[in-house]
């Protein structure tokens, strides 16, 4: 492992530590009753003020995980995080409870996936939205009030004065994503995870809340982290793009050569295995062989190795028994032991014909 | 006759392609919701389901597209007869099952089966594989000349696992192999139909296309119909030759792909289509169409056309009278729309914002209200 | 609500007239004569006829019942012991009292011994559950459970005299057990419950300290309290708020029925205590073939647990909000 630092040391944007988020050797292990679990291993990345990073990955991936890691969710008792995570130059790893709580929800928020289950039962919307506002603010329950009718009116709640009153289950589900969106924002952070927040919703509503998300971000200039399976949400909202395999970064650039000059066989079989709304229909679709690894045991060398169509390309033994780092090939970063020239030329020769049939 | 179809798109009703295997009319399912006092009674219904036909011929994929709550999922169920429905018949072949009794069901069964969206709960999990491949075999008293367990060995190959899995259980595999399993106990009796119910939407994309695959080879080469319901639009174009479009318990437009795909007349699936995350970056399919709102509660849906409330379109008209389920003039053949002021037929003229749809409004419905060939929608 | 109380209280008006039905043939059909009973010894058979026929019990079974169901609604005259009012339970024959009487003379005990227990197992097991919540996997954890099932698969006829020799004889640390109403000496009211409370919630409330503990964790795994902390509310806002929150419609209700049926009369507390409660009464109106009392004892336990479960469902649609209650 000790021998990959140095290439993976390449992969570092210049001029790092000046960046609004920026995460640099990530590594979440949790301990389970099979084992430990290595949910994440040297990721690095950045985020810079204002932007986007679209994260995708599989479930198990560690997309999720390495997020809450950022956020300090997870349960310590169970978990080890090393590493080092970043905002504004604040370390955050290690950083007490009692000060994370200061920066959680005020300085960074996180919405997900499930809005009926990340909202309490119990608790009107009203009452849950202004909770944050109150606690970082100082402000008093009327102040906490008037504030969360404010932002469901920001978010686009129509009767916001009456619908505060409202309970969740008393919201639709675009509704109540809508209003997971105010109760994060109502401290204005400067960063926002957003964990799959259009997975559950259907696809008008998705659309909005996609919308809704761009404009809130121009209007407050909020940096967010999309973390998404879907690509073509991806491509709607994000500036730069991580795609993760079994814990690891395998691949990250703009959206556009995530999307368009992919170089990594994982992102090549993920793009060939989704049916476009336009594409020829005669044609099937080409599946990825086999399934998402163990992170118990994951394969050794490359994870995506099994599961890879291009291995025999590879001189050697290299992909089960080198890991590959994550170096620059044609314009971005990805982590496969295919030369650059290789990468380059499965992908205009055997890739992009297969999209764009 | 599938390729056929695709290839000639919309040259012909489908009607006339293949032997209907299952025609479904007038289909409704309303589902009680008590109340009241003293003494509790029905107070009001879920119309989840309301006056659906389609029509689904032999070895053809018909897709249910449509929104959470649209009843696709419900119909599925009620082609199954695992509803009964509230009204409107179903004929398999000819015979209508919508009221049959158990007795008579029971042939008709193993020819209709059903695929679950979640491949978790939808296998018990103290059966082994072999259990739950071989059990409607049992049920149904059949017994295969070469054994029921050749048979559940054969099924596990057509369907890409390994046979000598034949005993373990379902925990021990992934979801997408789950699926599978689920796939070959459908396959068990030599179905007909095979109505899947969201199929791949619980499963990881990149094995989504597995499935989908697997699916669609066995559509080809058993020459099963399928009743594919999903709200991935793109899947759904993908798999099935006639697509319909549901909205709040109707069907809104139902036609051939390409024609559906390329030439929508309905506000609605002209605004889903357009709503539908594309993940090429150069793909610009002109403005987008943002719907506003929900789709509003079943228990007390809009007068006259559902979707009127979430339409840059609407008109007095739409609240006051349904429109038919019929084809409109300049739709290809066998393409009906239930739509007053539908649209022109052409994405690319129509890709505009909804701004700019509401400011010709006056000129669509100029357009569209010269007297169409109205046909009966049956 | 006002709707679903209404409609809840007449459904329970139905059950409690079938119940008197059914306990009433029931009764009925012992092999005892009442009036043989309520002879002076050796009564000549005029004499027998005679009291029988006060007693109403020449009348036939189903006129006997009516009679009773009327003496709920209206009242019942019952010759020289003048009349009782509704809702009139019988005549005790061992107490020569109305059962009525007889038993709001004894009902005090009960409320006492119901109410001081409950509040101690539902302290004690709520204390105990939460902490082991919180302590997930300790000592403390293990030894709470052990200790619940312990108290679980103990008796109390066991347990009651076993504390009483040890607490009241030979470490003299309290008093004789025995009900003193509240309102004559509340100092020793209360000091002559303590030992009957404790062994009382014994049976009662390592059930609690199970369900708060599995409560607790299952409410501290759910989504909103991830994004409750993610909204940077501390732990211990979140653990009182918001998975206390969740866990309490669940140990409302489990309360609420407990409750019932200590109010109903806790038969072996009272019994090994000597607490004259509703229990006490239930043991000797049988032991004295006092059918009238048994029957009434018994509606009255029966209408006490109704009660209870009427007031839970409805602390649950208080509770919990999406439970709509109309």
């Amino acid at each position: 492992m000790s021998t990959l630092t140095k290439p993976e040391a390449a992969g570092t944007p210049a001029g790092a530590g000046d960046a609004f988020l920026s995460v640099r050797d990530l590594r979440v292990r949790f301990r389970t009753e099979d084992g430990i679990v290595k949910a994440v291993n040297e990721l690095n990345f950045d985020l810079e003020a204002g932007k986007t990073l679209g994260i995708v990955g599989e479930s198990g991936s560690g997309k999720s995980v390495s997020n809450l890691a950022v956020m300090g969710l997870h349960n310590p008792r169970n978990t080890t995080i090393e590493g080092s995570i970043k905002l504004e130059g604040q370390e955050l790893i290690g950083l007490p409870q009692r000060d994370l709580e200061k920066l959680r929800g005020n300085k960074m928020a996180m919405i997900f996936q499930d809005s009926l289950a990340a909202l309490s039962p119990y608790y009107t919307i009203g009452r849950q939205i202004a909770e944050p506002f109150m606690k970082h603010t100082g402000a008093n329950k009327k102040e906490g009030r008037e504030r969360a009718i404010e932002m469901l009116a920001k978010v686009g709640i129509p009767q916001p004065d009456k619908r505060v009153d409202s309970y969740p289950h008393e919201f639709s589900g675009g509704m109540r994503q809508r209003a997971m969106i105010a109760m994060s924002l109502v401290c204005n952070p400067k960063l926002l995870i957003a964990d799959e927040p259009t997975t559950a919703l259907d696809v008008t509503v998705q659309a909005q809340i996609v919308d809704l998300l761009k404009d809130l971000q121009q209007e407050f200039g909020t940096s967010i982290i999309f973390i998404t399976h879907d690509l073509g949400v991806i491509r709607e909202i994000a500036d730069d793009v991580l795609v993760m395999y079994a814990g690891r970064a395998v691949e990250r650039g703009t959206m556009r050569e995530i999307l368009k000059t992919p170089q990594h066989p994982y992102g090549w079989g993920l793009l060939s295995s989704i049916p476009r709304i336009n594409a020829s229909v005669d044609i099937p679709l080409r599946p990825i062989p086999g399934s998402p690894p163990s992170l118990l045991n994951p394969p050794s060398g490359c994870a995506f190795n099994p599961r890879c169509e291009f291995r025999e390309q590879v001189t050697g033994d290299k992909c089960r028994t080198e890991r590959p780092a994550l170096e620059e090939a044609n314009g971005h970063l990805s982590a496969c032991h295919l030369t650059p020239a290789q990468k380059q030329s499965i992908l205009t020769e055997q890739i992009l014909p297969r999209l764009s049939s | 006759m599938s390729a056929e179809q695709t290839v000639s798109g919309a040259a012909a009703k489908p009607v006339a392609t293949g032997t209907p295997l299952l025609e479904v009319s007038g289909l409704t399912k309303h589902f009680p919701v008590m109340g009241g006092f003293p003494f509790k009674r029905q107070v009001g219904a879920v119309q989840a389901v309301d006056d659906v036909s389609f029509t689904v011929n032999a070895g053809e994929s018909l897709g249910l597209v449509g929104e959470s709550g649209c009843g696709k999922s419900t119909t599925g169920r009620l082609v199954t007869r695992l509803y009964e429905p509230t009204a409107g018949s179903i004929k398999y072949m000819g015979q209508d099952i919508a009221h049959a009794s158990r007795k008579e069901l029971a042939p008709i069964r193993s020819e209709i089966q059903m695929i679950f969206q979640d491949p978790y709960s939808s296998l018990n999990p103290r059966h082994t594989v072999g259990t739950i491949i071989s059990g409607p075999m049992e049920i149904n008293g059949i017994n295969p000349p070469q054994g029921r367990e050749a048979r559940v060995k054969e099924l596990l190959e057509i369907v890409g696992l390994n046979p000598e899995h034949y005993n373990r259980f379902p925990h021990e595999f992934s979801g997408g192999q789950r699926q599978r399993i689920g796939v070959a106990r459908a396959l068990a009796l030599n179905p007909k139909l095979i109505v899947a119910d969201e199929p791949v939407s619980a499963l990881d994309v990149s094995i989504q296309a597995q499935v989908v695959n697997l699916l669609q080879e066995l559509q080809k080469e058993l020459g099963i119909a399928f009743v594919f319901i999903a709200h991935d639009l793109s899947i759904v174009r993908h798999f099935s030759q006639r697509v319909a479009v549901m909205y709040l318990g109707k069907v809104v437009e139902i036609a051939d792909r390409d024609s559906l795909y390329e030439a929508p007349r309905h506000p609605y699936t002209h605004a889903l289509l357009s709503a539908a995350p594309d993940a090429d970056p150069d793909n610009l399919a002109g403005e987008r169409i943002r719907l506003t709102g929900d789709v509003p509660s079943p228990l007390n849906p809009p007068s006259g056309c559902r979707f009127r409330t979430r339409c840059w379109k609407a008109q007095e008209k739409c609240a006051t009278e349904e429109p038919p389920l019929v084809q409109l003039s300049g739709s290809a053949d066998g393409h009906l729309t239930a739509c007053h002021f539908p649209e022109f037929g052409d994405v690319q003229g129509n890709a505009k914002a909804p701004a700019t749809e509401a400011a010709t409004a006056p000129e669509s419905e100029a357009k569209a209200s010269v007297p169409e060939q109205r046909e009966s929608a049956e | 609500m006002l709707r679903f109380l209404t409609r809840r209280a007449l459904g329970a008006i139905v059950i409690l007239f079938l119940l008197v039905l059914l306990t009433y043939l029931a009764v009925m059909s012992l092999p005892v004569d009442q009036a043989m009973l309520n002879c002076p010894k050796g009564c000549s058979p005029q004499q027998l006829a005679i009291v029988r026929h006060n007693m109403g019990l020449d009348k036939s079974n189903f006129e006997q019942v009516l009679d009773y169901v009327k003496g709920l609604f209206v009242g019942a005259s019952h010759g020289a012991d003048g009349f009782c009012n509704a809702p009139c339970l019988g005549y005790s024959q061992s107490r020569h009292q109305f059962v009525i009487d007889v038993i709001m003379d004894n009902y005090p005990a009960t409320i006492m011994l119901a109410l001081g227990g409950s509040v101690c197992f539902l302290v004690i097991g709520v204390t105990l559950g939460m902490v082991s919540a919180w302590k997930q996997g300790s000592l403390f954890d293990t030894i709470a459970s052990s200790f619940s099932q312990l108290g679980q698969s103990t008796q109390i006829f066991f347990v009651a005299p076993l504390a009483m020799a040890l607490f009241v004889t030979n470490l003299h640390w309290l008093d004789k057990p025995g009900y003193t109403p509240f309102t004559e000496d509340p100092i020793s009211s209360i000091t002559g419950m303590i030992l009957p409370w404790l062994v009382l919630s014994i049976i009662f409330w390592s059930n609690y300290t199970r369900q708060v503990r599995s409560l607790m964790i299952e409410q501290l795994s759910e989504d909103h309290i991830r994004a409750a902390r993610a909204k940077g509310m501390s732990n211990r806002y979140v653990w009182w708020r918001y998975a206390l929150r969740g866990a309490m419609a669940p140990i409302v209700t489990i309360f609420g029925l407990d409750l019932g049926v200590v109010l109903s009369g806790a038969v072996i507390t009272e019994v090994s205590f000597g607490i004259h409660g509703l229990g006490m009464l239930a043991v000797k109106s049988v032991t004295a073939q006092d059918t009238q009392l048994e029957l009434g004892v018994l509606l009255f336990s029966a209408a006490a647990i109704l009660v209870f479960n009427i007031v839970v469902d409805a602390a649950y649609g208080l509770l919990d909000p999406r439970v709509r209650i109309g």
